[in-house]
């Protein structure tokens, strides 16, 4: 086998896999933070917020991936595009790569998906264990932070690794945008070495370590308490 | 077993103060209009067929539960209730009545530990979290307790890995840790297998013999008479019997809290 051209392009693939890690790590960690937020709104009280949250929840899993990147790339960005103080800003540079838009499309996703894992994650945690954190006085973010939540994502934990593999799959539409992530790299190589299937065959391989690497480190968070509850 | 502390002391302020106390749950009327004090030192024990409203009433202490009407005084502090949307009565400091949990502590019957904490953890998280206590001091504080219930030896284990009798004393361990005014327990050994209870029991004993304030429901009526100060017999939401463990157990007023004493005597 021919490697030649993965010693020309090493630096090109080298950066698209740190963007796609980038990618994953961005919307992963936003993402959650906005799955948490969703979680609690359609948990709440409150039946306008609960019905709020479940509408974007279900505008946003009911529509393509794809299109949803585009219309952020597309849409929302030309028309920034247009407004001439946005396009003078200093953010401009920003507003312009496309990986800040696939970036938001993916923290979005994560947000309505992880959303509703960890709201029925929340609901699996036993009354008296609340309770119990209730009646030794915790406030109730305490009881959120130190009970509730921890307890959730103790229960869907093997969901959530699921999720953290798709989103890193999800990644890969970046490429769609101009983003010269993993994929995109690929696709470089391709098109100047006019080699299709070792590239993309080394693709498909980074992405299965990482699949692995993610599934281990789920695997390893919980395996304290687990084994018997 | 006699008790020097048979009459409770009528100067002192009571740490637990129950005035005409309601509850309903929609239409069921729960309780209706319980009085009860409960001074320090004291055993209270709740007796009373099930549904007739122990729990509820053990809730509305420590607010679980927001009583309907009546008045609640713990530690000589009046807990303040407001009237909230649509006449529902709501509780008008929360930070009042956190700060009066943290002074009372309770014992339930399914134990409800942090399953997601060690043994240890779990003893520890009300004292570091809640009443801001170091954690070295904590954790000091939480192994001599540990040693008392009898389980040192299980301190970094997960709650599911201990049997019910041992959760339940690692309940009562974190009970104690938060060193309350009051301690409430509710039915600490029903859900546990028969050759259980004893050790569960014992337990509670010996705390109440160190003199702490206790508010028990129970139905081991052997148990309550031994160590309560004062046993309430409680008969759908309303108080039918009360006053020391002898009067109510041997010789009540109440026929029907005769017979209810009776039958839990031949059961058990
Ligand atoms: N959260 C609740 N909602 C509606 N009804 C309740 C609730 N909690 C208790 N009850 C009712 O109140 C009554 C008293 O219950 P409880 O205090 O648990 O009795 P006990 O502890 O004496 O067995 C029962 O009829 C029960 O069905
Ligand atoms: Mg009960």
């Amino acid at each position: 086998m021919d490697l030649t051209w993965l010693n020309d392009f090493s630096s090109e693939l080298l950066r698209g896999a740190g963007l796609t890690v980038q990618l994953l790590l961005i919307s992963a960690g936003f993402g959650f933070v906005l799955a948490i937020a969703m979680a609690l709104g359609r948990l709440s009280n409150s039946v306008v917020l609960a019905n709020a949250c479940r509408f974007v929840s279900s505008v946003i899993r009911g529509t393509p991936l794809l299109v949803q990147i585009y219309i952020l790339y597309y849409g929302v960005g030309s028309v920034l595009a247009s407004y001439p103080l946005i396009r003078g800003g200093v953010l401009w540079p920003y507003l312009r790569e496309g990986f800040w838009y696939v970036a938001l499309a993916l923290t979005l996703s994560v947000g309505a998906y992880v959303g509703e894992v960890l709201r029925s994650g929340l609901r699996a945690v036993p009354r008296g264990e609340l309770e119990a954190a209730r009646a030794y006085g915790m406030r109730r973010g305490q009881i959120l932070r130190r009970v509730w939540l921890p307890r959730a994502l103790q229960m869907v934990r093997p969901t959530l690794a699921g999720e953290s593999v798709m989103l890193l799959k999800s990644t890969a539409l970046a490429s769609t945008v101009a983003v010269t992530d993993l994929l995109g790299a690929a696709n470089i190589v391709r098109s100047q070495t006019l080699r299709v299937y070792e590239p993309l065959l080394l693709v498909a391989i980074t992405y299965i370590v990482l699949a692995l690497i993610i599934e281990k480190s789920f695997k390893l968070m919980g395996t304290t308490s687990q084994r018997r509850v | 077993m006699i008790h020097e502390k048979g009459l409770p002391s009528m100067q002192s302020t009571p740490v637990v103060a129950i005035d005409d106390l309601h509850k309903s749950y929609g239409d069921h009327h729960v309780l209706k209009g319980i009085s009860l004090r409960a001074h320090e030192g004291d055993v209270v024990s709740l007796i009373g067929s099930s549904g007739s409203g122990k729990s509820t009433l053990l809730r509305c202490i420590n607010l679980l539960e927001i009583p309907n009407a009546g008045s609640l005084r713990v530690n000589d502090e009046e807990v303040r209730f407001r009237q909230g949307r649509g006449g529902v009565r709501e509780i008008a400091d929360l930070r009042q009545v956190e700060r009066l949990r943290a002074t009372l502590s309770m014992v339930f019957q399914n134990f409800n530990l942090w399953p997601h904490r060690t043994v240890l953890e779990n003893v520890i998280e009300a004292p570091v979290h809640v009443l801001g206590e170091k954690r070295q001091d904590a954790i000091a504080h939480a192994e001599q307790l540990l040693e008392k219930v009898g389980l040192a030896h299980k301190r970094h284990d997960y709650p599911s890995f201990l049997s019910g009798g041992q959760q339940q004393r690692v309940a009562i361990a974190r009970a104690l840790a938060v060193r309350p005014k009051v301690m409430l327990f509710d039915e600490p050994t029903s859900a546990l297998d028969p050759e259980l209870v004893g050790d569960v029991l014992k337990v509670i004993r010996d705390i109440a013999q160190e003199g702490r304030t206790m508010i028990l429901v129970t139905h081991e009526m052997a148990f309550a008479r031994d160590v309560s100060t004062q046993v309430v017999y409680l008969h759908q939401g309303q108080i039918e019997e009360q006053g020391p463990p002898q009067q109510v157990m041997l010789d009540p007023h109440s026929e029907r809290c005769r017979q209810f004493v009776m039958a839990q005597n031949n059961r058990s």
